[in-house]
């Protein structure tokens, strides 16, 4: 018999792919391949054609330019990714994408660049840069671990639900201790690191809603991942 | 007055500092204090002006290429050697050199700076020419974001008075010229054929590389490189170069520290003695050194961004080699580990690695896992690896892939087996 298949899609890869996102989709191939599931990776690029089928989707963070470059292709790919996402496709999205997939980026010189509102978060450009290693308690996932690098100081709105709560670090807008949002199986963070090599539990969350929805089953059996412990451990104590 | 106060202040806290086997930055700490005037008035005369060399990446080896590119026609050169690249490590070294009376005896200053420390230097000195290596991505933990780190090099160049030499590959770097208030813009560049071996930032992902129509003339061209031989075209001439250096990236940075050596001499350069100078050139401490240990070599390989990295896995093929990378993750490295994620390790795979090392061994472990590169001793103990790493294949030659605390440490450690070149 084939193996199950999961379709997975890393969104703008060429200018969304700084800090080490392309981590995040190595950790989620392997972790679906070792369970015996068939990976199609996608990429999805400006003015590519969205695929059919998607499973997973990740998408990361990029330098200014790289948000300018992809943002038109966004708005308009915006309603097909809240359809999906409420239709409870588990999504990645890392630091520039977690602020696109927001209602909006006010830039410091009071620019507005308009999000897809997938998330009801707002976010303002902040005077100086939230830079350094990360460390957040969350309900859903325990400890997570990473690091983080934004001016953007982003605010949770409506009752949208955090990732976490920060413990070291600055988090969402270095005032109410929050970091990251949730939004039926859609992850978002500021944390990079990357943030799922040292963060299997959300990893796994990911894996499990796609195989759930896509194949109706997912054997939940934890994996093996030698270092994976000590490098949590490691990160967990360096200086901020 | 005030200067000569300034210069014996500085010389007696550098004689301190020494005896104490101290940092470099104190004396100059106290010269500037006592003169803040220091910099400009012992740099500010020199025959041929300052030349500052600046960069993300490579700025150690080039500024050293640089320095005997110009000794070998017949200047005297005065660099800050000790890779002190603050202006502070740069007052030191001119205490170092200079006579009581704070004249420095050379004809040029050839200088390594930090691409944010350059700003505040050049705000005291105006280089007369400056080189501009490369933006990539490996203090994004100190900047923020690559725009800012080109933003500090966009003002070298502003501030340059005569001459500025560019990376005609880099995106970033080429779109100084822009900026440039010098009379003259000089490029070094790569071939076609060789462009596809040095992906930028921005090709991270896209395997390919970033639109190349339209790109200037360049003085220096890198057009041929195979180990360490290479071709450079040089206006319309090919010149064969057998180098001491290894690495493409060290052989790109020869091309440009040729294109700057040209422009400083000017019409009068003796091209034969560039040549025979270029050849001469070794390795500058830790960056692609080959040390000898029990009669095998050792090399030593500084990696600190992912494209740096990439570039050294393709540079070296794995096989024969017994291989170590150390990965530190302390203030002078960055501290911030994402950038492991975007190197391709595959070429590591059937040969695998024996050692991996370092305050974050275990990230780079799992790194390798997740790329299923095998690998047979994990150990955050630099020491205790880098013994094991030598005593299991004594026979075999090594390579240790390190980032820059880790190189430093290795190298106190492999001082005690073998020869190792102390820089003080």
């Amino acid at each position: 018999m084939d193996a199950p298949v999961i379709d997975l899609l890393q969104l703008y890869p060429r200018d969304m792919n700084i800090y080490g996102d392309w981590g995040n989709v190595l950790v989620l191939r392997k972790r679906l391949q070792l369970r015996g599931y068939d990976v199609r990776l996608h990429e999805y690029n400006p003015g590519d054609t969205f695929p059919d089928q998607v499973d997973l989707i990740v998408g990361g963070g990029g330098q200014d330019s790289g948000q300018n470059k992809i943002q038109a292709d966004l708005l308009q790919l915006g309603g097909r990714l809240r359809e999906l996402a409420d239709d409870g496709v588990p999504m990645l999205a890392i630091c520039g994408l977690y602020q696109l997939f927001g209602n909006f980026f006010k830039t410091h010189t009071g620019e507005v660049i308009k999000g897809i509102g997938l998330l009801d978060v707002d976010t303002v450009g902040g005077p100086k840069r939230l830079i350094g290693n990360t460390v957040l308690e969350s309900e859903e996932f325990g400890t997570v671990i990473g690091y983080e690098n934004h001016s953007g100081q982003t605010y949770l709105k409506g009752g949208t639900q955090p990732l976490g709560t920060v413990t070291k670090g600055e988090g969402n807008n270095g005032h109410d201790s929050t970091e990251g949002a949730r939004y039926r199986n859609v992850v978002a963070s500021y944390l990079h690191g990357s943030l799922l090599p040292k963060n299997p539990a959300v990893a796994d969350f990911l894996v499990r809603h796609a195989a759930l929805r896509r194949h109706g089953s997912f054997d939940d059996a934890p994996l093996q991942i030698p270092f994976e412990e000590q490098a949590r451990q490691d990160a967990a104590a360096r200086p901020r | 007055m005030r200067h000569l106060l300034a210069t014996l202040a500085g010389k007696a806290v550098k004689t301190v500092a020494k005896l104490r086997g101290g940092g470099s930055a104190l004396p100059g700490l106290v010269a500037e204090k006592i003169d803040p005037n220091f910099l400009p008035r012992t740099l500010g005369n020199l025959p041929q002006g300052v030349v500052v060399i600046s960069g993300t990446n490579g700025k150690t080896t080039t500024t050293k290429m640089v320095v005997e590119l110009l000794q070998g026609q017949g200047l005297k050169v005065f660099t800050n050697r000790t890779g002190s690249n603050f202006t502070r490590g740069v007052v030191a070294a001119v205490l170092g050199e200079a006579t009581i009376g704070g004249k420095l005896g050379a004809d040029v200053a050839v200088l390594e700076l930090d691409e944010a420390h350059a700003v505040h230097f050049v705000k005291l000195v105006a280089p007369r020419y400056c080189l501009l290596l490369n933006v990539m991505r490996d203090q994004l933990d100190r900047f923020g974001e690559i725009e800012t780190t080109a933003g500090f090099l966009r003002q070298i160049a502003a501030a340059t008075t005569e001459a500025v030499a560019l990376n005609r590959e880099d995106p970033r770097i080429a779109a100084l010229a822009e900026s440039v208030t010098a009379e003259r813009v000089h490029y070094f560049g790569l071939a076609p054929q060789l462009r596809a071996m040095f992906p930028n930032d921005d090709d991270m992902r896209s395997g390919g590389t970033s639109d190349i129509s339209d790109l200037p003339a360049a003085d220096v061209v890198l057009s041929a490189c195979e180990g360490a031989s290479a071709t450079f075209t040089v206006g319309s001439r090919d010149i064969d170069a057998e180098l001491k250096l290894t690495g493409v990236y060290n052989i790109y940075n020869a091309a440009a520290a040729l294109a700057l050596a040209r422009t400083v001499v000017g019409a009068d350069v003796d091209e034969e003695a560039l040549l025979d100078s270029l050849e001469a050139v070794t390795p500058a401490f830790g960056r692609g050194e080959s040390l000898t240990v029990n009669g095998k070599p050792l090399d030593l390989v500084l990696v600190k961004n992912p494209a740096g990295f990439r570039l050294a896995l393709r540079s070296f093929p794995p096989e024969g080699f017994s291989t170590m990378i150390a990965i530190n993750d302390n203030y002078a490295d960055g501290r911030d580990m994402s950038w492991l994620w975007d190197v391709d390790f595959d070429s590591l795979a059937s040969a695998g690695v024996a050692e991996v090392s370092g305050v974050r061994a275990n990230d780079m472990a799992l790194r390798l896992f997740y790329e299923d590169v095998p690998v047979r001793h994990v150990d955050t103990d630099l020491s205790a690896s880098l013994h094991r790493f030598i005593a299991l294949e004594p026979e075999a030659p090594k390579r240790i892939y390190c980032t820059y605390t880790a190189m430093l440490a290795l190298r106190r450690e492999l001082g005690k087996l073998t020869e190792v070149e102390v820089v003080s």
